[in-house]
């Protein structure tokens, strides 16, 4: 499946210059996409129930965790620890050709990032 | 955060670049599972035999100090992290970047890309022979100049492994000034990101030598609940 989004900052702008990698542990799936000048990226990878996400960038002092997970139902015992009214920056949105998933860094619909 | 006591914070105003990218909701505490605790195995990402030499990649040879840049990948454990990735990349010996970014006045090199990549062997060592890179005026403040770096990005053994840090030179006189260095708190911790000049294992008529280990978080002790 494809997924796609922007990497957006805390005024809503375009991210350029983050990278954006992804892990599926159970099919030992990794990608890895730079954003554009529109801080968009795509990657490809086997249908999983979630994929780690490991967030790179000038103005990052240190990478962001984060997950993209397909449901909220019966949620694992990551996202169960994840506040209720924040899981939703979690969730990827079914779209035309995959599924969408932006990462907010900051501000509005923040997406959660984990401390590991 | 879990590492705060080494890791600068996110939030570092005087690096103007956080002021608009760190988050502001608080982290999510996460015990390991298999995707913090596994990661990609070197398939395609493998290096050739002389990705790890950035003199070497063009016609003729670049103009600086040649310099060997070695150390060790280990974990806070101190056990080697072997067949790991370990990628680099730098400005010129002048502080150009080649990229499309970078268009302050000091010149190109044509026989310099600045990138390399190699793979940690059984004792976790990595190698590449480079030139010093020059420090660089930016945009963060004004009279504003990065000391001279190299950049690393490790992938170590497990996804939450993962960290990019910057190697700095002994004696530089631009750290008191430089936001990026300063946000790691700790003047200990500091000094752990500048590496050793080594005359043991400089080569006579060759090149000068330099140490740099990294360390990267171990894999947790506690074991962690399962996920359905």
């Amino acid at each position: 499946m494809r997924i796609s989004g922007q990497v957006l900052d805390g005024a809503g702008a375009p991210v350029p210059d983050a990278l954006v990698e992804t892990w599926d542990p159970a099919a030992r799936a990794f990608a890895r996409c730079p954003t554009d000048d529109d801080g968009a990226w795509a990657v490809i990878t086997p249908r999983a129930p979630f994929l780690a996400v490991n967030v790179l960038a000038r103005g990052l002092l240190h990478r962001l965790v984060t997950r993209i997970y397909f449901s909220l139902d019966d949620p694992d015992a990551v996202l169960a620890a994840v506040p209720q009214d924040r899981r939703q920056t979690l969730l990827a949105q079914p779209a035309e050709d995959g599924y969408r998933f932006d990462i907010r860094l900051q501000g509005r619909d923040e997406t959660v990032f984990f401390d590991v | 955060m879990r590492d705060a006591n080494v890791h600068p914070p996110l939030d570092s105003p005087d690096y103007k670049s956080t002021r608009l990218r760190h988050p502001k909701q608080p982290l999510v505490y996460l015990p390991h599972t298999m995707a913090e605790k596994t990661g990609p195995q070197l398939g395609d990402l493998r290096p050739g035999p002389l990705d790890h030499d950035l003199t070497g990649q063009h016609a003729g040879e670049p103009l600086g100090e040649r310099i060997t840049v070695s150390g060790r990948l280990l974990d806070d454990g101190g056990r080697p992290i072997r067949d790991s990735l370990v990628e680099i990349w730098q400005a010129n010996a002048a502080g150009r970047y080649r990229h499309r970014w970078d268009t302050w006045p000091a010149p190109l090199d044509p026989n310099f890309s600045g990138a390399g990549r190699c793979v940690t062997d059984a004792e976790g060592r990595y190698e590449f022979v480079t030139i010093k890179p020059g420090p660089y005026p930016w945009g963060n403040h004004p009279n504003a100049w990065r000391p001279a770096h190299i950049h690393f990005s490790l992938l170590g053994g497990a996804f939450a492994q993962r960290l990019v840090t910057q190697m700095y030179f002994p004696g530089d006189p631009l750290f008191p000034f430089d936001p990026i260095f300063n946000a790691v708190r700790d003047p200990k911790v500091r000094e752990r990101m500048i590496a050793r000049f080594s005359i043991e294992t400089s080569q006579e008529n060759w090149a000068l030598a330099y140490e740099f280990d990294i360390v990267l978080r171990g894999p947790e002790e506690t074991p962690m609940e399962e996920e359905h």
